[in-house]
């Protein structure tokens, strides 16, 4: 802690060139956190997909339907705790840009599955009341600023037409990465309107009683269905979230090819930066060392230096980042989640601070190495 | 009494033996240092003398442990410093070694306290036990009221004065002055000069310095010439 003065006072000696550094780690990590946030938008149902539960879709494509006598015979099958299912509908809400994602879910059984939407215990009975009753959830609810007691109309792309739903609650995440962008709304309401596919459902979620039993249901599942009009795919739900969100793009390879680019740019400026300062500084390096400063310590403080100067940017960059995705999501709810996890942070400041060591090396390696009577002739 | 002749008893503070130091330049061997005799005792204050590339600051760096010899052997205090390791040295230096530079060197960003500081960094002394010492050293240097200055608030007489003080901090076994006065005017050489005088008669500091100015050697118990890398006696001090 005595050091720290000495290392923090070398800060203080370019101040401008500190400034600009410091602002290309805060802007570097604000921009990382974003990518982390978005990627989390696209790719978050993966990271929340319960271990417990297995997608069972068309074999042909998840735009094909499964029949409903389909549901009887997957409570069936041994190990298998709860059934639901869910058929995407694909309104639209006054105008295209307006899109959110529609479910028509079962009502009885979807909540059971899905533990991780909270709901009000007297919205979830207005939902189970009313046919044409619907769930917000809590974002899309901010977006449009739909309450409880709104009538929701929407234009169906499917089935066509106009439905009109009321609002009867709002559901929330019991953490901050579920997603509640979507809208939820009888599937009997569903059933009963639509023109075409009716008997069908788009997709059944199995829940399980033991998750070490998912290869063996799945196989059994499958199995079951095999050589049928209607064959099935059986994946865990990350399995399924993953290739559902690779349908819009390698989304986490492109976060990591620009991530990547930015912490090696990062390291390019803080290398270069640190080398400046030490070059700059030669002569009095050599009266550290001239007045008992080991050569281990003169590393120390300089790969110190490097790293306090990484970890101010760090910081500043990832809370602005934070402060920011607080703010809500700038596209009003276009992204189902806009959270920013606080170990998403601790990586970012880790990556942070493990470019500071490595820009800091090589000059604090010269550092170390640098012989005191040249230095000393060169003052 | 300061001796060149290889001769001096075995009490000496500082004693070094046929010194060596050869530089390679190209494929050119030079040699700096040849067969070098000294004894300094303890409370000696001796002025090296001689024309420029005679060896004067190369023989500093050698007894300040900053270099190694080709060949002999310095023994410091009953300690042998040639053959120690970087590590040993830079410890050994931080115990019993005062530097005094030309160009002052001081850290352009630490203020005079904090400069002053620096050598009692490396040891076990706690934050008020170093200010005690720091301001004990500023005081001896007659700075006490400028604890809180930077180097660029401070004159070239004042900086040196807080060299001085970084130097002495730590209560060293010796101090190495390289051209103390070489960049002060005739007033500022003079009172650094007496600031050296004080710190050799009233606190018993060896100093050993490396000089072109006859008016700073004249205050030293022994002025020895530098010619052609070997060591020879010249007239006394003042002292």
């Amino acid at each position: 802690m005595k050091f720290f003065r000495l290392v923090f006072a070398q800060l203080l000696r370019k101040k401008v060139r500190t400034t600009l550094t410091i602002g290309s780690f805060a802007v570097a990590l604000f921009l990382y956190g974003l990518l982390v946030t978005i990627r989390g938008a696209f790719v978050g149902g993966v990271d929340v997909a319960g271990v417990d539960r297995l997608t069972v879709i068309n074999k042909t494509s998840l735009i094909m339907p499964l029949p409903f006598s389909y549901r009887e015979r997957l409570m069936g099958v041994p190990g298998v705790s709860g059934v639901t299912f869910a058929a995407w509908f694909g309104g639209v809400y006054q105008d295209e840009k307006n899109f959110f994602p529609q479910y028509a879910v079962d009502k009885d059984t979807w909540f059971d599955v899905y533990s991780e939407y909270v709901i009000q215990k007297d919205q979830r009975e207005a939902f189970l009341r009313d046919r044409q009753a619907c769930l917000v959830g809590k974002s899309l609810a901010k977006r449009f600023g739909f309450k409880a007691g709104d009538r929701l109309p929407l234009r169906g792309t499917i089935w066509t037409g106009a439905w009109e739903f009321n609002v009867a609650g709002i559901y929330e995440g019991n953490r901050p990465e579920v997603d509640t962008g979507g809208l939820l709304f009888r599937f009997d309401y569903l059933e009963e309107r639509r023109q075409f596919a009716k008997g069908t459902v788009g997709w059944y979620v199995v829940k399980l009683a033991n998750p070490d039993d998912a290869v063996r249901i799945t196989r059994t599942i499958d199995e079951g269905f095999a050589n049928s009009p209607f064959e099935t795919l059986t994946q865990t739900e990350k399995a399924f979230a993953t290739s559902f969100a690779k349908q819009m793009g390698n989304i986490e390879f492109l976060v990591m090819v620009i991530g990547s680019v930015v912490f090696f740019t990062l390291l390019l400026v803080t290398g270069n930066t640190m080398a400046i300062a030490v070059r700059e500084r030669t002569g009095e390096l050599a009266v550290l060392k001239t007045v008992g400063f080991p050569d281990f310590g003169v590393l120390g403080l300089i790969l110190a230096e490097s790293v306090l100067l990484a970890g101010q940017g760090g910081l500043i960059g990832l809370g602005l980042a934070k402060l920011f995705t607080m703010g809500g999501d700038p596209t009003r709810g276009l992204l189902g989640t806009f959270y920013l996890p606080w170990g998403s942070l601790g990586i970012g400041l880790a990556l942070t601070l493990a470019v500071g060591i490595v820009a800091g090396l090589l000059p604090a390696v010269a550092a170390m190495r640098l012989r005191v009577v040249d230095a000393l002739r060169r003052v | 009494m300061v001796r060149v002749d290889g001769g001096g008893n075995g009490d000496s503070l500082i004693r070094v033996r046929n010194l060596d130091k050869k530089y390679q330049r190209g494929s050119e061997e030079i040699d700096v240092l040849q067969g070098l005799n000294l004894d300094a005792n303890r409370g000696d204050f001796v002025a090296f003398m001689g024309p420029s590339g005679s060896g004067k600051t190369t023989l500093l760096n050698l007894l300040g442990g900053l270099d190694l010899p080709t060949a002999g052997s310095i023994t410091v205090a009953g300690d042998e410093i040639t053959h120690m390791s970087t590590g040993k040295l830079a410890a050994w230096r931080a115990r019993h070694v005062g530097f005094i530079f030309q160009m002052y060197n001081l850290i352009p960003v630490l203020t005079a306290f904090q400069n002053v500081e620096l050598p009692l960094l490396l040891t076990k002394l706690s934050k008020q036990d170093r200010r005690r010492h720091v301001e004990a050293a500023l005081g001896i240097v007659g700075l006490s009221d400028r604890l809180a200055h930077y180097p660029r608030q401070l004159s070239g007489g004042q900086e040196q004065r807080v060299a001085i003080a970084r130097a002495i901090v730590a209560d060293p076994t010796f101090l190495l002055c390289d051209e103390p006065t070489g960049d002060l005017d005739r007033k500022s050489a003079e009172e650094i000069m007496d600031l050296i005088d004080r710190l050799v008669h009233e606190h018993g500091k060896t100093v050993l310095m490396v000089t072109h100015d006859p008016r700073a050697a004249e205050r030293a118990h022994a002025v020895l010439h530098l010619d052609k890398g070997v060591l020879v006696e010249g007239a006394g001090g003042g002292a």
